[in-house]
Protein backbone atom coordinates (compact mmCIF):
# COMPACT_ATOMS: atom_id res chain seq x y z
CA UNK A 1 0.00 0.00 0.00
CA UNK A 2 1.07 3.39 -0.72
CA UNK A 3 2.28 5.70 2.30
CA UNK A 4 -0.72 8.19 2.86
CA UNK A 5 -1.44 11.06 4.92
CA UNK A 6 -5.15 10.65 6.21
CA UNK A 7 -6.74 12.71 8.38
CA UNK A 8 -10.44 13.34 9.58
CA UNK A 9 -10.01 16.34 12.05
CA UNK A 10 -13.29 17.79 13.89
CA UNK A 11 -12.87 20.63 16.04
CA UNK A 12 -16.36 22.32 17.47
CA UNK A 13 -14.96 25.97 19.19
CA UNK A 14 -17.76 27.87 21.32
CA UNK A 15 -17.46 30.91 18.70
CA UNK A 16 -16.92 30.54 15.01
CA UNK A 17 -17.39 27.49 12.62
CA UNK A 18 -17.18 23.74 13.74
CA UNK A 19 -13.89 22.51 11.82
CA UNK A 20 -14.20 19.09 9.71
CA UNK A 21 -11.93 18.21 7.60
CA UNK A 22 -11.09 14.80 6.12
CA UNK A 23 -8.35 14.83 3.41
CA UNK A 24 -5.76 12.15 2.18
CA UNK A 25 -2.81 12.04 0.05
CA UNK A 26 0.28 10.64 -1.19
CA UNK A 27 3.69 10.92 0.52
CA UNK A 28 5.21 9.12 -2.19
CA UNK A 29 4.62 11.55 -5.33
CA UNK A 30 3.91 15.45 -4.35
CA UNK A 31 6.53 16.85 -1.60
CA UNK A 32 4.88 20.27 -0.57
CA UNK A 33 0.94 20.10 -0.22
CA UNK A 34 -0.58 23.72 0.32
CA UNK A 35 -3.13 24.04 3.18
CA UNK A 36 -4.77 27.02 1.27
CA UNK A 37 -7.82 28.95 2.44
CA UNK A 38 -8.84 32.12 3.92
CA UNK A 39 -8.12 33.04 7.73
CA UNK A 40 -10.01 31.46 9.75
CA UNK A 41 -10.78 28.58 7.60
CA UNK A 42 -9.51 26.09 10.05
CA UNK A 43 -5.72 25.65 8.26
CA UNK A 44 -4.42 26.00 11.53
CA UNK A 45 -6.47 23.68 13.22
CA UNK A 46 -5.75 21.21 10.98
CA UNK A 47 -2.03 21.71 11.55
CA UNK A 48 -1.83 21.58 14.88
CA UNK A 49 -3.90 18.46 15.24
CA UNK A 50 -1.40 16.91 12.87
CA UNK A 51 1.74 18.30 14.87
CA UNK A 52 -0.29 16.67 17.90
CA UNK A 53 -0.11 20.31 20.00
CA UNK A 54 -4.30 20.12 19.75
CA UNK A 55 -6.27 17.27 20.39
CA UNK A 56 -9.08 17.18 18.18
CA UNK A 57 -12.52 16.72 19.76
CA UNK A 58 -13.48 13.64 17.07
CA UNK A 59 -11.92 12.21 14.03
CA UNK A 60 -9.00 10.43 13.28
CA UNK A 61 -4.66 10.99 11.52
CA UNK A 62 -3.09 8.38 10.15
CA UNK A 63 0.43 8.64 8.84
CA UNK A 64 1.82 6.10 6.89
CA UNK A 65 -0.17 3.41 8.72
CA UNK A 66 0.89 4.81 11.70
CA UNK A 67 -2.37 6.14 13.91
CA UNK A 68 -1.68 9.46 15.62
CA UNK A 69 -4.97 9.96 16.77
CA UNK A 70 -8.10 8.29 16.71
CA UNK A 71 -10.83 9.83 19.04
CA UNK A 72 -12.90 6.25 18.92
CA UNK A 73 -10.18 4.67 20.55
CA UNK A 74 -8.90 7.46 22.61
CA UNK A 75 -5.60 7.31 20.88
CA UNK A 76 -3.80 11.25 20.84
CA UNK A 77 0.00 10.12 20.43
CA UNK A 78 2.00 12.67 22.08
CA UNK A 79 3.84 15.37 19.57
CA UNK A 80 7.25 14.08 21.34
CA UNK A 81 6.43 10.76 19.86
CA UNK A 82 5.25 11.87 15.71
CA UNK A 83 8.16 12.60 14.48
CA UNK A 84 7.21 15.96 13.23
CA UNK A 85 9.24 19.13 12.05
CA UNK A 86 7.13 22.54 12.97
CA UNK A 87 7.90 25.69 11.46
CA UNK A 88 5.94 28.74 13.04
CA UNK A 89 5.07 31.91 11.52
CA UNK A 90 7.94 34.06 13.20
CA UNK A 91 10.27 30.71 13.84
CA UNK A 92 9.94 30.39 17.58
CA UNK A 93 13.63 30.11 17.56
CA UNK A 94 14.67 29.94 21.15
CA UNK A 95 15.92 33.29 22.17
CA UNK A 96 18.69 32.27 24.66
CA UNK A 97 20.56 29.65 22.47
CA UNK A 98 22.98 30.33 19.86
CA UNK A 99 22.00 29.36 16.49
CA UNK A 100 24.44 25.65 16.93
CA UNK A 101 22.31 25.07 20.04
CA UNK A 102 18.94 25.68 18.68
CA UNK A 103 19.84 23.38 15.37
CA UNK A 104 21.09 20.48 18.28
CA UNK A 105 18.03 21.04 20.60
CA UNK A 106 16.04 18.33 19.44
CA UNK A 107 19.24 16.01 19.08
CA UNK A 108 19.91 15.65 22.95
CA UNK A 109 19.55 11.79 22.67
CA UNK A 110 22.08 11.28 19.82
CA UNK A 111 25.44 10.30 20.93
CA UNK A 112 27.95 13.63 21.62
CA UNK A 113 29.74 13.20 18.35
CA UNK A 114 26.76 11.76 16.26
CA UNK A 115 25.13 15.05 17.52
CA UNK A 116 27.72 17.52 16.96
CA UNK A 117 28.44 16.25 13.20
CA UNK A 118 24.56 16.71 12.48
CA UNK A 119 24.73 20.17 13.50
CA UNK A 120 27.91 20.75 11.15
CA UNK A 121 25.68 18.89 8.40
CA UNK A 122 22.55 21.06 8.88
CA UNK A 123 24.03 24.35 9.36
CA UNK A 124 26.15 23.68 6.27
CA UNK A 125 23.35 22.90 4.44
CA UNK A 126 20.98 25.64 5.13
CA UNK A 127 24.15 28.29 5.12
CA UNK A 128 24.33 29.18 8.66
CA UNK A 129 27.90 27.78 9.90
CA UNK A 130 29.20 31.40 9.72
CA UNK A 131 26.25 32.64 12.59
CA UNK A 132 26.64 29.18 14.61
CA UNK A 133 27.62 31.13 17.57
CA UNK A 134 25.03 34.11 17.22
CA UNK A 135 21.81 34.43 18.75
CA UNK A 136 18.60 34.37 17.00
CA UNK A 137 18.05 38.13 17.95
CA UNK A 138 20.73 39.02 15.81
CA UNK A 139 19.77 37.34 12.53
CA UNK A 140 17.64 38.97 9.52
CA UNK A 141 14.36 36.97 8.74
CA UNK A 142 15.96 34.34 6.00
CA UNK A 143 18.46 33.88 8.47
CA UNK A 144 16.34 33.16 10.89
CA UNK A 145 14.10 31.01 8.51
CA UNK A 146 16.85 28.70 7.13
CA UNK A 147 17.84 28.17 10.91
CA UNK A 148 14.50 27.12 11.70
CA UNK A 149 14.06 24.77 9.11
CA UNK A 150 17.55 23.41 10.34
CA UNK A 151 16.13 23.14 13.41
CA UNK A 152 12.82 21.60 12.45
CA UNK A 153 14.69 18.96 10.20
CA UNK A 154 17.89 18.10 12.22
CA UNK A 155 16.02 15.47 14.19
CA UNK A 156 15.38 13.76 10.41
CA UNK A 157 11.29 14.60 11.00
CA UNK A 158 8.90 12.24 8.74
CA UNK A 159 7.02 15.40 8.23
CA UNK A 160 7.15 18.87 7.79
CA UNK A 161 4.83 21.22 8.97
CA UNK A 162 5.02 24.69 7.91
CA UNK A 163 2.35 27.70 9.65
CA UNK A 164 2.42 31.10 7.37
CA UNK A 165 6.16 30.57 6.70
CA UNK A 166 6.30 33.79 4.97
CA UNK A 167 4.03 36.25 6.82
CA UNK A 168 6.22 37.53 9.52
CA UNK A 169 8.46 39.07 6.42
CA UNK A 170 8.65 42.39 4.85
CA UNK A 171 7.56 42.18 1.34
CA UNK A 172 10.73 42.63 -0.30
CA UNK A 173 12.20 39.74 1.83
CA UNK A 174 9.09 37.50 1.47
CA UNK A 175 9.66 37.68 -2.05
CA UNK A 176 13.33 36.55 -2.13
CA UNK A 177 12.72 34.00 0.78
CA UNK A 178 9.54 32.49 -1.35
CA UNK A 179 11.87 30.98 -4.03
CA UNK A 180 14.27 30.01 -1.80
CA UNK A 181 12.19 28.35 0.55
CA UNK A 182 10.55 25.95 -2.01
CA UNK A 183 13.91 25.32 -3.06
CA UNK A 184 15.07 23.98 0.41
CA UNK A 185 11.94 22.28 0.86
CA UNK A 186 12.25 20.33 -2.29
CA UNK A 187 15.63 19.29 -1.07
CA UNK A 188 14.72 18.38 2.15
CA UNK A 189 13.41 14.99 1.39
CA UNK A 190 10.50 15.22 3.72
CA UNK A 191 6.90 15.47 2.70
CA UNK A 192 5.60 18.52 3.59
CA UNK A 193 2.49 20.59 4.32
CA UNK A 194 2.43 24.85 4.37
CA UNK A 195 -0.66 26.74 5.30
CA UNK A 196 -0.86 29.82 3.73
CA UNK A 197 -3.71 32.15 2.94
CA UNK A 198 -1.63 33.73 0.32
CA UNK A 199 -2.13 32.72 -3.35
CA UNK A 200 1.22 33.58 -5.36
CA UNK A 201 2.89 31.47 -2.04
CA UNK A 202 0.15 28.40 -2.49
CA UNK A 203 1.58 28.70 -6.47
CA UNK A 204 5.32 29.32 -5.75
CA UNK A 205 5.61 26.49 -2.98
CA UNK A 206 2.87 23.72 -3.67
CA UNK A 207 2.64 21.05 -5.46
CA UNK A 208 -0.68 19.93 -4.12
CA UNK A 209 -3.38 22.60 -2.87
CA UNK A 210 -5.77 21.49 -0.58
CA UNK A 211 -8.18 23.86 -0.58
CA UNK A 212 -10.21 24.20 2.81
CA UNK A 213 -13.11 26.52 3.34
CA UNK A 214 -15.04 27.04 6.58
CA UNK A 215 -13.51 24.25 8.72
CA UNK A 216 -14.11 21.87 5.00
CA UNK A 217 -11.46 20.59 2.59
CA UNK A 218 -13.04 21.49 -0.49
CA UNK A 219 -10.32 19.96 -2.85
CA UNK A 220 -7.18 18.44 -3.36
CA UNK A 221 -5.08 18.40 -6.49
CA UNK A 222 -2.28 19.17 -8.15
CA UNK A 223 -1.72 23.40 -7.30
CA UNK A 224 -2.14 24.60 -11.22
CA UNK A 225 -5.05 22.04 -11.44
CA UNK A 226 -7.21 23.11 -8.65
CA UNK A 227 -6.28 26.90 -9.53
CA UNK A 228 -7.48 26.47 -13.50
CA UNK A 229 -10.04 23.78 -12.34
CA UNK A 230 -11.70 24.92 -9.02
CA UNK A 231 -14.55 22.24 -8.65
CA UNK A 232 -17.23 24.59 -7.22
CA UNK A 233 -18.27 28.24 -6.91
CA UNK A 234 -16.52 28.65 -3.46
CA UNK A 235 -13.35 26.97 -4.20
CA UNK A 236 -12.98 29.61 -7.61
CA UNK A 237 -14.28 32.08 -5.41
CA UNK A 238 -11.43 30.77 -2.31
CA UNK A 239 -8.65 30.73 -5.05
CA UNK A 240 -9.27 33.79 -7.03
CA UNK A 241 -7.55 33.19 -10.51
CA UNK A 242 -9.39 31.50 -12.76
CA UNK A 243 -6.34 31.03 -15.18
CA UNK A 244 -3.59 29.70 -13.59
CA UNK A 245 -1.11 28.20 -16.82
CA UNK A 246 2.43 26.96 -16.25
CA UNK A 247 4.87 28.18 -18.46
CA UNK A 248 8.46 28.30 -19.40
CA UNK A 249 10.61 31.46 -19.85
CA UNK A 250 11.55 32.55 -23.66
CA UNK A 251 12.84 35.30 -23.10
CA UNK A 252 13.54 39.15 -21.82
CA UNK A 253 13.00 42.28 -23.81
CA UNK A 254 12.39 46.29 -21.79
CA UNK A 255 11.05 44.58 -18.93
CA UNK A 256 8.89 42.15 -20.60
CA UNK A 257 9.04 38.66 -20.30
CA UNK A 258 8.33 36.00 -23.02
CA UNK A 259 7.05 33.22 -21.83
CA UNK A 260 5.76 30.05 -23.54
CA UNK A 261 2.34 28.53 -22.20
CA UNK A 262 0.93 25.48 -23.98
CA UNK A 263 1.19 26.14 -27.82
CA UNK A 264 1.04 30.10 -26.88
CA UNK A 265 3.52 32.97 -26.38
CA UNK A 266 2.77 34.93 -23.81
CA UNK A 267 4.20 38.51 -23.13
CA UNK A 268 3.85 40.32 -19.52
CA UNK A 269 5.59 42.33 -17.14
CA UNK A 270 8.75 41.07 -15.41
CA UNK A 271 8.15 40.97 -11.87
CA UNK A 272 11.82 39.96 -11.31
CA UNK A 273 13.00 36.64 -9.54
CA UNK A 274 11.85 34.29 -12.04
CA UNK A 275 13.52 32.09 -13.76
CA UNK A 276 12.44 29.55 -16.92
CA UNK A 277 9.55 27.45 -14.68
CA UNK A 278 6.73 29.92 -13.60
CA UNK A 279 3.17 29.91 -13.28
CA UNK A 280 1.22 32.72 -15.46
CA UNK A 281 -1.65 33.89 -13.58
CA UNK A 282 -4.56 36.03 -15.43
CA UNK A 283 -7.85 36.59 -14.11
CA UNK A 284 -10.71 36.09 -16.67
CA UNK A 285 -12.25 39.11 -16.70
CA UNK A 286 -9.32 41.11 -17.71
CA UNK A 287 -9.55 38.97 -20.87
CA UNK A 288 -11.17 40.49 -24.01
CA UNK A 289 -12.32 39.07 -26.89
CA UNK A 290 -13.18 40.26 -30.75
CA UNK A 291 -13.60 38.47 -33.72
CA UNK A 292 -11.09 36.56 -35.18
CA UNK A 293 -9.73 38.96 -37.53
CA UNK A 294 -8.91 41.68 -35.35
CA UNK A 295 -6.29 44.66 -36.39
CA UNK A 296 -3.72 46.60 -34.43
CA UNK A 297 -4.36 46.51 -30.66
CA UNK A 298 -2.26 48.17 -28.08
CA UNK A 299 -2.79 44.78 -25.67
CA UNK A 300 0.87 42.80 -26.28
CA UNK A 301 -1.38 39.16 -26.18
CA UNK A 302 -3.85 38.74 -29.15
CA UNK A 303 -4.17 34.75 -28.79
CA UNK A 304 -6.25 33.16 -31.65
CA UNK A 305 -8.09 30.18 -31.26
CA UNK A 306 -11.68 28.45 -30.67
CA UNK A 307 -14.52 28.43 -28.53
CA UNK A 308 -14.62 24.84 -26.07
CA UNK A 309 -17.24 25.36 -24.06
CA UNK A 310 -19.64 28.81 -22.57
CA UNK A 311 -21.39 28.55 -19.23
CA UNK A 312 -24.28 31.38 -18.02
CA UNK A 313 -23.24 32.56 -14.88
CA UNK A 314 -25.65 35.08 -14.33
CA UNK A 315 -25.00 38.11 -16.36
CA UNK A 316 -22.07 36.94 -17.09
CA UNK A 317 -20.82 33.76 -19.44
CA UNK A 318 -17.83 32.13 -18.75
CA UNK A 319 -16.13 31.16 -22.02
CA UNK A 320 -13.30 28.41 -22.29
CA UNK A 321 -11.19 29.30 -25.02
CA UNK A 322 -8.77 26.64 -26.65
CA UNK A 323 -6.08 29.38 -28.20
CA UNK A 324 -2.70 26.98 -26.97
CA UNK A 325 -3.36 25.93 -23.84
CA UNK A 326 -7.00 26.36 -22.19
CA UNK A 327 -7.62 30.05 -21.12
CA UNK A 328 -10.92 31.00 -19.34
CA UNK A 329 -12.90 34.50 -20.26
CA UNK A 330 -15.71 36.30 -18.08
CA UNK A 331 -17.51 38.48 -20.71
CA UNK A 332 -21.03 39.96 -20.45
CA UNK A 333 -24.16 38.14 -21.72
CA UNK A 334 -24.92 40.67 -24.00
CA UNK A 335 -21.27 40.86 -25.25
CA UNK A 336 -21.54 37.37 -25.78
CA UNK A 337 -24.86 37.49 -28.08
CA UNK A 338 -23.35 39.61 -30.38
CA UNK A 339 -20.25 37.96 -30.89
CA UNK A 340 -21.98 34.79 -31.47
CA UNK A 341 -20.31 33.11 -29.21
CA UNK A 342 -20.48 28.87 -29.90
CA UNK A 343 -18.56 25.86 -29.14
CA UNK A 344 -16.11 26.01 -32.45
CA UNK A 345 -16.27 29.74 -33.05
CA UNK A 346 -13.05 31.03 -33.93
CA UNK A 347 -12.17 34.19 -32.07
CA UNK A 348 -9.21 36.19 -30.74
CA UNK A 349 -8.29 36.87 -26.88
CA UNK A 350 -6.91 40.18 -25.55
CA UNK A 351 -4.58 40.29 -22.49
CA UNK A 352 -2.83 43.15 -21.85
CA UNK A 353 1.27 42.39 -20.30
CA UNK A 354 0.24 44.28 -17.41
CA UNK A 355 -2.84 42.04 -16.30
CA UNK A 356 -0.26 38.71 -16.77
CA UNK A 357 0.95 38.30 -13.17
CA UNK A 358 4.22 35.55 -13.63
CA UNK A 359 4.83 33.66 -10.33
CA UNK A 360 8.05 31.66 -9.97
CA UNK A 361 8.05 27.80 -10.05
CA UNK A 362 10.89 25.53 -8.72
CA UNK B 1 21.36 44.11 68.18
CA UNK B 2 20.21 41.29 68.95
CA UNK B 3 22.09 38.77 66.43
CA UNK B 4 20.69 35.45 67.06
CA UNK B 5 17.47 37.32 65.80
CA UNK B 6 19.01 38.47 62.83
CA UNK B 7 20.67 34.89 62.13
CA UNK B 8 17.27 33.30 62.83
CA UNK B 9 15.27 35.77 60.27
CA UNK B 10 17.73 35.05 57.92
CA UNK B 11 17.63 31.55 58.38
CA UNK B 12 13.94 31.30 58.55
CA UNK B 13 13.86 33.62 55.17
CA UNK B 14 16.20 31.23 53.27
CA UNK B 15 14.42 27.97 54.21
CA UNK B 16 11.15 29.70 53.42
CA UNK B 17 12.18 30.73 50.16
CA UNK B 18 14.52 27.88 49.05
CA UNK B 19 11.04 25.27 50.06
CA UNK B 20 8.79 27.79 47.75
CA UNK B 21 10.85 27.39 45.12
CA UNK B 22 10.71 24.15 45.23
CA UNK B 23 6.98 23.81 46.09
CA UNK B 24 6.06 26.99 44.77
CA UNK B 25 7.39 26.82 41.11
CA UNK B 26 5.34 23.55 40.15
CA UNK B 27 1.99 25.18 41.67
CA UNK B 28 2.42 28.00 39.69
CA UNK B 29 3.66 26.22 36.70
CA UNK B 30 0.68 24.39 37.02
CA UNK B 31 -1.41 27.73 37.47
CA UNK B 32 0.34 29.19 34.51
CA UNK B 33 -0.86 26.26 32.04
CA UNK B 34 -3.94 24.50 33.12
CA UNK B 35 -6.90 24.65 31.71
CA UNK B 36 -9.18 23.51 34.24
CA UNK B 37 -12.22 25.13 34.67
CA UNK B 38 -12.38 25.36 38.92
CA UNK B 39 -8.65 26.84 38.58
CA UNK B 40 -9.60 30.11 39.77
CA UNK B 41 -10.14 28.36 43.31
CA UNK B 42 -6.94 27.77 43.59
CA UNK B 43 -6.03 31.17 42.82
CA UNK B 44 -8.36 32.55 44.99
CA UNK B 45 -6.46 30.11 48.30
CA UNK B 46 -2.97 31.21 46.79
CA UNK B 47 -3.70 34.93 46.93
CA UNK B 48 -5.80 34.08 51.05
CA UNK B 49 -2.63 35.43 52.85
CA UNK B 50 -2.59 38.75 50.94
CA UNK B 51 -5.90 39.57 52.45
CA UNK B 52 -6.21 37.57 55.63
CA UNK B 53 -4.75 39.19 58.93
CA UNK B 54 -1.81 36.18 60.21
CA UNK B 55 -3.65 36.28 62.87
CA UNK B 56 -6.62 33.89 61.44
CA UNK B 57 -3.61 32.13 60.20
CA UNK B 58 -2.00 31.80 63.18
CA UNK B 59 -4.94 30.76 65.11
CA UNK B 60 -6.14 28.01 62.39
CA UNK B 61 -2.77 26.66 62.28
CA UNK B 62 -2.01 26.17 66.40
CA UNK B 63 -5.41 24.93 66.42
CA UNK B 64 -5.47 22.23 63.58
CA UNK B 65 -1.01 21.76 64.37
CA UNK B 66 -1.54 22.29 67.91
CA UNK B 67 -0.94 18.97 70.48
CA UNK B 68 -4.74 18.43 70.97
CA UNK B 69 -4.76 17.64 67.36
CA UNK B 70 -3.90 14.42 65.45
CA UNK B 71 -1.88 16.08 63.20
CA UNK B 72 -0.07 18.00 65.73
CA UNK B 73 0.47 14.79 67.92
CA UNK B 74 1.83 12.66 64.69
CA UNK B 75 4.53 15.49 64.74
CA UNK B 76 5.10 16.08 67.91
CA UNK B 77 5.91 11.95 67.80
CA UNK B 78 8.01 12.31 65.28
CA UNK B 79 9.65 15.17 66.04
CA UNK B 80 9.89 14.96 69.82
CA UNK B 81 8.30 18.25 70.41
CA UNK B 82 5.47 19.73 69.75
CA UNK B 83 4.87 21.77 66.99
CA UNK B 84 4.13 25.45 68.43
CA UNK B 85 6.70 27.44 69.13
CA UNK B 86 8.98 25.94 67.58
CA UNK B 87 11.13 26.49 64.50
CA UNK B 88 9.39 23.78 62.67
CA UNK B 89 6.12 25.79 63.57
CA UNK B 90 7.26 28.96 62.49
CA UNK B 91 8.70 27.47 59.02
CA UNK B 92 5.48 26.17 57.87
CA UNK B 93 3.93 29.33 58.89
CA UNK B 94 5.73 31.72 57.08
CA UNK B 95 6.01 29.52 54.02
CA UNK B 96 1.81 29.45 54.09
CA UNK B 97 1.51 32.69 54.60
CA UNK B 98 4.76 33.84 51.90
CA UNK B 99 3.39 31.46 49.26
CA UNK B 100 1.48 34.77 47.35
CA UNK B 101 4.44 36.69 47.37
CA UNK B 102 6.17 33.19 45.90
CA UNK B 103 3.57 32.20 43.81
CA UNK B 104 2.31 35.20 41.95
CA UNK B 105 5.61 36.40 39.75
CA UNK B 106 6.62 33.20 39.73
CA UNK B 107 3.12 32.31 37.83
CA UNK B 108 3.39 35.74 35.81
CA UNK B 109 6.88 34.96 34.84
CA UNK B 110 6.27 31.55 33.31
CA UNK B 111 3.19 32.75 31.57
CA UNK B 112 5.05 35.35 29.61
CA UNK B 113 7.15 33.02 28.04
CA UNK B 114 5.94 32.07 24.70
CA UNK B 115 3.47 29.42 23.91
CA UNK B 116 5.45 28.24 20.52
CA UNK B 117 8.61 28.18 21.93
CA UNK B 118 7.48 25.48 24.37
CA UNK B 119 5.24 23.99 21.99
CA UNK B 120 8.48 23.76 19.22
CA UNK B 121 10.08 22.30 22.16
CA UNK B 122 7.18 19.41 22.19
CA UNK B 123 7.58 19.00 18.84
CA UNK B 124 11.31 18.33 18.57
CA UNK B 125 10.86 15.86 20.88
CA UNK B 126 11.01 17.02 24.35
CA UNK B 127 9.16 16.28 27.37
CA UNK B 128 6.86 18.96 28.78
CA UNK B 129 9.35 18.68 32.10
CA UNK B 130 12.71 19.21 29.98
CA UNK B 131 10.85 21.59 28.34
CA UNK B 132 10.64 23.53 31.65
CA UNK B 133 14.05 23.15 32.64
CA UNK B 134 15.20 23.88 29.00
CA UNK B 135 13.14 27.08 27.70
CA UNK B 136 11.04 28.11 30.24
CA UNK B 137 12.73 28.28 33.57
CA UNK B 138 15.80 29.94 31.15
CA UNK B 139 13.62 32.26 29.93
CA UNK B 140 11.36 33.62 32.94
CA UNK B 141 14.18 33.78 35.50
CA UNK B 142 14.50 36.77 35.96
CA UNK B 143 10.82 37.09 37.12
CA UNK B 144 11.37 33.55 39.13
CA UNK B 145 14.06 35.76 40.86
CA UNK B 146 12.34 38.58 41.43
CA UNK B 147 9.41 36.70 43.12
CA UNK B 148 12.28 34.21 45.15
CA UNK B 149 13.45 37.82 46.78
CA UNK B 150 10.22 39.42 47.63
CA UNK B 151 9.13 35.88 49.49
CA UNK B 152 12.71 36.48 51.39
CA UNK B 153 12.10 40.27 52.40
CA UNK B 154 8.39 39.73 52.94
CA UNK B 155 9.51 36.85 55.66
CA UNK B 156 12.12 38.78 56.76
CA UNK B 157 9.37 41.19 58.22
CA UNK B 158 6.81 38.90 58.88
CA UNK B 159 5.10 39.48 62.73
CA UNK B 160 1.55 38.37 63.33
CA UNK B 161 2.08 34.63 62.24
CA UNK B 162 5.66 34.39 63.86
CA UNK B 163 4.71 35.59 67.08
CA UNK B 164 1.09 33.87 67.16
CA UNK B 165 2.74 30.52 65.94
CA UNK B 166 6.83 30.77 66.96
CA UNK B 167 6.30 33.28 70.26
CA UNK B 168 9.01 34.89 71.25
CA UNK B 169 11.67 31.89 72.60
CA UNK B 170 14.80 34.03 72.13
CA UNK B 171 17.15 31.91 69.37
CA UNK B 172 14.42 29.45 68.80
CA UNK B 173 11.56 31.69 67.56
CA UNK B 174 12.25 35.39 68.56
CA UNK B 175 13.18 36.73 64.40
CA UNK B 176 13.98 40.12 63.88
CA UNK B 177 10.20 41.64 63.74
CA UNK B 178 9.93 40.10 67.39
CA UNK B 179 12.77 41.64 68.65
CA UNK B 180 11.56 44.89 67.87
CA UNK B 181 8.46 44.57 69.63
CA UNK B 182 9.72 43.29 72.86
CA UNK B 183 12.44 46.60 72.39
CA UNK B 184 9.55 48.76 72.81
CA UNK B 185 7.12 47.20 75.30
CA UNK B 186 10.13 47.29 77.93
CA UNK B 187 11.09 50.83 76.34
CA UNK B 188 14.78 50.10 74.68
CA UNK B 189 14.63 52.61 72.25
CA UNK B 190 18.23 52.46 71.39
CA UNK B 191 17.95 48.48 70.44
CA UNK B 192 14.60 49.40 68.33
CA UNK B 193 16.22 51.97 66.44
CA UNK B 194 18.83 49.41 65.63
CA UNK B 195 16.74 46.79 64.83
CA UNK B 196 13.94 48.81 62.62
CA UNK B 197 17.11 50.86 60.73
CA UNK B 198 18.16 47.31 59.81
CA UNK B 199 15.02 45.58 58.89
CA UNK B 200 14.05 49.22 56.71
CA UNK B 201 17.35 48.97 54.76
CA UNK B 202 17.18 45.22 54.09
CA UNK B 203 13.56 46.01 52.53
CA UNK B 204 14.34 48.72 50.90
CA UNK B 205 17.38 47.14 48.83
CA UNK B 206 15.65 44.18 47.95
CA UNK B 207 12.31 45.77 46.84
CA UNK B 208 15.01 48.23 44.82
CA UNK B 209 16.49 44.67 43.70
CA UNK B 210 12.42 43.63 42.50
CA UNK B 211 12.13 46.51 40.38
CA UNK B 212 15.27 47.10 39.03
CA UNK B 213 14.81 43.34 37.91
CA UNK B 214 11.86 44.21 36.47
CA UNK B 215 13.15 47.19 34.28
CA UNK B 216 15.74 46.13 32.82
CA UNK B 217 16.20 42.73 31.20
CA UNK B 218 19.43 40.52 32.47
CA UNK B 219 20.07 39.21 29.17
CA UNK B 220 19.38 40.58 25.80
CA UNK B 221 17.13 37.46 25.18
CA UNK B 222 14.95 38.60 27.69
CA UNK B 223 13.73 41.73 25.66
CA UNK B 224 10.52 41.73 24.21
Amino acid sequence: MERALTFDVVRRFRRGPVVSARASWSLESAPVTVLFGPSGSGKTTVLRALAGLDRPDDGAITFAGETWFDAARGVHVPPQARGVGLLFQEYALFPHLSVAANIAYGLRRLPRHVRESRVDEMAQRFAVADLAARRPGQLSGGQRQRVALARALAPRPRLLLLDEPLSALDAPTRETLRGELRRLLEHAGVPAVVVTHDRTEALALGDRLAVLIDGVVRQVGPVHEVFSTPRDAEVARGVGTENVVPARLVGRIDGLVKVRAGEAELTAVDPGGIDDEVFACIRAEEVVLEPAEGGLTSARNALRGTVASLAVEGPLVRVSLECGFRLVALVTRPAAAQLGLAAGRPLTALVKAQAIRLVPRG
Amino acid sequence: MDLAALTLSVELAGLTTAILLVVGLPLAWWLATSRWKAKFLVEAVVALPLVLPPTVLGFYLLTGLGPRSPVGRLFEAAAGHPFPFSFAGLLVASVLYSTPFAVQPFAGALAGVDRRLIEASHALGVSPLATFFRVTLPLAWPGVLAGAILTFAHTLGEFGVVLMVGGNIPGRTRTLSVAIFDHVESLEYAAAHRTAGLLLAISFVVLALVYALQRRPLFRWNER
